[in-house]
């Protein structure tokens, strides 16, 4: 640790910290446009400038000098730096008038208003007036995508934006072309940024210059309410703030959580928005004659409450992946109470099965993990599709170097160097039997970490392909007391909650293949489909469908009865992410319509049926899960699985289909009911499978 | 300056490829660069194609940018921050780059910017009505002894009147190629109307040189 003393205040950082940092540490605050603490330093804003006593007589970018460069005192004491002395006020303030020399004055029609950080530090430190007569800059506006809106004249050079492309990103997408006076920030030839992370940029740009383009021109900031909520487009649930007015979400921003999602998320999180608008379920339907017809909620829940009064033990039920910890508790308190076998959660055909013991199903390496191991190992997964921001920490260890990376699955582009080791379980096989030297590279790392996606665990076969890959996990010394690398990767936001809670077939019941299977050939009287859309629903037949859900989709489309529910911004609930972090998200506006909270639906279903569930609020229900399940009352925290699980687990390991792993995402953009709903991101998944097509020619 | 974009797409060429003799000056430049950093080379390379072809396409770029695997972005930031290459094209003959700076200016560049506007085009960087022709007004080229002075790709012309770089770009216009250097009769840098300084006959033929080794000033000590 160095000693240095700022405004007289004196203070001990490390050594390599930038004096931006250690002023910041002594709580003297810095202003800044290009320094990003996610980012390279650039330097070229020259904001942040303090003055060193004893250093050079002109003013220092603190970002780009670290507290070891500067000299002690002549007698041994500590560097001093400044930043509240008139010169260091003059500084900022002749920097501030440079920027403000072409910036325009459009700030009542610019969507950065009132949360631009060149607005908020003109008022410190800009001057009232312009000394500048000549004429301004103009710079055209550039199209770099359907997602960020550009006005480029507000522009002020920061390059956050291309450094995050190249850097965090990992495309190098967007650059800085010509140079002085006329530099530019674009795109090749103004062609659409292709990451899926490229809404950041929005939040990371300081001023107006890049701002989201469905958003555009729709709120001021300070009419907002901000709500904390989590994302369930993907398994790695991203804090997320939903900026709402009135009943309308109207954008969604990242919340800062350095173990989960550290500042970014995906732009299928971002932008899902408007398709929580549109194609609503927002009353109950009946069908009759063959039409979905509107009805009552007791009309449809009597329907519903008769059929399975009729018949429970030929009663079905299958949920998504959008559950709230809650909802799948109230599903399975009810599924027992009514003796209902035929439960699963595991919609997409997972295999895992929770007497495997926590361990054996989740992220144990946990995500800020990652940035602790030292060799990697993705079996069937594609961590780019099916958790952009968990990717872009792989990438962000994968450039400190010394991480090694072996792909077994799908060859596509991670954004980061990877040995390719083959695509599906004969390749595994040949990896543990050491025929190519990547089993070497595992057994030498310290930490090595095993990252097992979807399209291992929902083949049929997944199981022993699961045990093959804990039992490799094993041999390299992977899991132990210390450090278990063994991670499973899922897609589903409710997966985890739901395995913890046990939201599978119980005794003789049917999983979700066999569900559709026996729906085939008429076996099951009423499916109930709890948002569960990402199942072949041609082979329901002539079976009684329940939908349960939000969106008139795939489920919605056959259902004989439609109980509308809540979107994930419209209910408070508790979500487990991948490597088991319980989090909870806030209700930011209420459900459209006549829709109601999907616990109270249970609830009043479950009344009509004879089988009352036990709790009449939502506060009640969560009383009784915590009771039932003391872990899911520990928000924010993981407790961390038995490595003795992923042994065991080991003992699975047996003979596969030759057949190579599949991604199960195949439209990153359209991978859930929200999603297909939306414009913005249909946009985007055309925008890509053009660009698809266009590299297979 | 002004904003440097590629040039329209109608004068692009479909495709670029560097010729066998540059192919092969290729490989000894990735050479000079440590693996996995070949992208060091994006300069030579861009500057390599450009003396190719006349100047950097668009077709240029990429083929640069795949080659050294590069983003195109990337390419297209170097191309467009050194001025030094021409994004459009250039006259078939001679791309003038008249020296612009004080010194050139002082001794009459005006003149012979003046004299491209009216023989070659109006405005920098626009081809001749032949195509044989284009110009473009840079900074120092480094001679300012020898004031005003243009460049032509590796050759340059000092010493410049109307009626001399006149007389250039006529032998241009002819198919030739003009004699290069100061274009007044003098040699080099010397002072015009010969030299006035250092003319003892004794600087050159050797009898001023006083043998170091020998000379008791230079007796090597011990110690």
């Amino acid at each position: 640790m160095a000693k240095i003393k700022i405004d007289g205040r004196e203070i001990d950082v490390a050594p390599e910290a930038s004096l931006l940092q250690a002023c910041e540490a002594a709580g003297a605050e810095v202003p800044r446009f290009c320094f990003h603490e996610r980012l390279s330093v650039a330097g070229n804003c020259r904001m942040c400038l303090v003055e060193v006593k004893g250093g050079p007589p002109k003013p220092q970018a603190s970002c780009a000098m670290s507290v070891k460069d500067l000299r002690p005192g002549p007698n041994g004491e500590p560097p001093e730096v400044f930043t509240t002395t008139p010169m260091v006020k003059r500084a900022r303030e002749g920097v501030m008038e440079f920027l403000l020399i072409n910036h325009p004055l459009d700030c009542p029609i610019c969507d950065q208003g009132g949360e631009c950080d060149l607005q908020d530090q003109s008022m410190a430190y800009g001057v009232d007036a312009s000394r500048f007569s000549e004429n301004k800059r103009a710079v055209e506006d550039k199209y770099i995508g359907p997602l960020v809106k550009t006005v480029m004249t507000r522009c002020i050079q920061c390059t956050r934006c291309v450094r995050f492309t190249a850097e965090v990103a990992g495309v190098g997408d967007l650059g800085l072309i010509s140079r002085g006076e006329d530099v530019e920030i674009t795109t090749y030839l103004e062609t659409a940024m292709t990451s899926e992370l490229q809404g950041n940029v929005v939040d990371l740009c300081p001023v107006g210059a890049l701002t989201s383009l469905p958003y555009e021109f729709k709120a001021r900031p300070w009419e907002l309410t901000k709500t904390e909520s989590i994302d369930v487009m993907d398994a790695l649930g991203s804090n997320i703030r939903v900026d709402s007015r009135g009943r309308e979400v109207l954008r969604i921003l990242p919340r800062l959580n350095e173990d989960v999602n550290e500042e970014w998320i995906s732009d299928k999180t971002r932008h899902v928005v408007d398709g929580l608008k549109v194609q609503r379920l927002d009353r109950p339907y009946v069908r009759t004659a063959g039409k979905l017809k509107p009805a009552t909620w007791p009309e449809a829940l009597g329907v519903v409450a008769a059929r399975i009064k009729a018949a429970p033990k030929k009663t079905a039920i299958l949920v998504g992946d959008f559950a709230t910890a809650e909802e799948l508790f109230a599903i399975k308190t009810l599924a027992t109470n009514l003796g209902i076998a035929d439960v699963d959660a595991r919609a997409d055909g997972s295999v895992i099965d929770p007497a495997w013991g926590a361990a054996a199903y989740r992220f144990n390496a946990t995500v800020a993990g990652i940035e602790s191991a030292d060799a990697l190992l993705i079996v069937g997964s594609d961590p780019r599709l099916e958790a952009p921001v968990l990717n872009a920490r792989i990438r962000k260890r994968w450039r400190k170097g010394g991480f090694p990376i072996g792909v077994i699955g799908d060859e596509a582009d991670l954004t980061y160097a990877y040995n390719y080791l083959g695509a599906g379980p004969d390749s595994l096989a040949r990896l543990a039997s050491g025929e190519n030297g990547f089993l070497e590279v595992l057994k030498g790392a310290k930490r090595p970490l095993i990252l097992v996606g979807n399209a291992v665990t929902t083949r049929p076969d997944g199981a022993a392909i699961l045990g093959t890959v804990a039992k490799l996990a094993v041999d390299v010394g992977a899991v132990g007391p210390d450090w278990n690398g063994f991670s499973v990767l899922h897609t589903a936001a409710s997966r985890v909650a739901a395995l913890d809670l046990g939201v599978v077939p119980g005794e003789g019941g049917r999983s979700t293949a066999a569900i559709l299977a026996a729906a085939e050939k008429g076996e099951i009287d009423t499916l109930i489909l709890f948002g569960a859309d990402e199942i072949d629903t041609s082979r329901l037949g002539s079976t009684f469908v329940v939908y349960v859900g939000t969106h008139g989709d795939k489920g919605a489309s056959v259902a004989s009865v439609i109980l509308p529910g809540a979107a994930y911004t419209e209910k408070s609930g508790t979500f487990v992410n991948t490597e088991g972090r319980v989090q909870v998200a806030d209700r930011a506006v209420f459900p459209v319509g006549d829709a109601r909270e999907d616990w109270a639906i249970l609830r009043a279903l479950s009344a009509l049926v004879g089988a009352t569930l036990p709790f009449d609020s939502l506060t009640e229900l969560r009383a009784a899960l915590h009771a039932a399940h003391p872990t899911f009352a520990g928000v924010d925290e993981t407790a961390p699985g038995r490595h003795e699980d992923v042994v065991a687990l080991a003992g699975l390991a047996g003979a596969a289909d030759h057949a190579a792993f599949v991604s199960p995402i195949g439209d990153f953009y359209l991978t859930n009911p929200m999603t297909r709903a939306s414009k913005v991101l249909a946009r985007c998944s055309q925008l890509r499978s053009s660009r698809l097509a266009a590299a297979a020619e | 300056m002004s904003v440097r974009r590629l040039a329209a797409p109608e004068v692009q060429p479909a495709s670029f490829a560097f010729s066998p003799d540059n192919e092969s000056w290729a490989a000894t430049v990735i050479a000079k660069f440590p693996a996995g950093k070949q992208a060091s080379a994006v300069i030579p390379f861009l500057m390599r194609a450009q003396e190719q072809e006349g100047w950097v396409s668009k077709a240029a770029i990429e083929w640069v940018a795949q080659r050294l695997g590069m983003k195109l972005i990337r390419v297209l930031e170097v191309a467009t921050f050194y001025t030094q290459f021409q994004l459009a094209p250039v006259g078939s003959v001679a791309h003038i780059q008249v020296c612009g700076t004080t010194p050139c200016m002082l001794r009459g560049s005006d003149e012979i910017i003046k004299i491209c506007k009216n023989r070659i085009a109006h405005h920098a960087h626009e081809l001749s009505a032949d195509g044989k022709f284009s110009w473009e007004e840079v900074e120092c080229l480094g001679a300012c002894v020898n004031a005003p002075m243009i460049a032509v790709g590796a050759d340059t012309f000092e010493d410049l009147t109307a009626e001399t770089f006149t007389a250039v770009l006529d032998a241009y216009g002819r198919g030739e190629t003009p004699k290069s250097g100061p274009q007044n009769g003098r040699i080099g840098g010397e002072a015009e109307g010969g030299a006035t300084t250092l003319l003892d006959p004794g600087l050159d033929d050797g009898s001023f040189r006083v043998n170091i080794l020998t000379s008791s000033d230079a007796t090597p000590t011990n110690g």
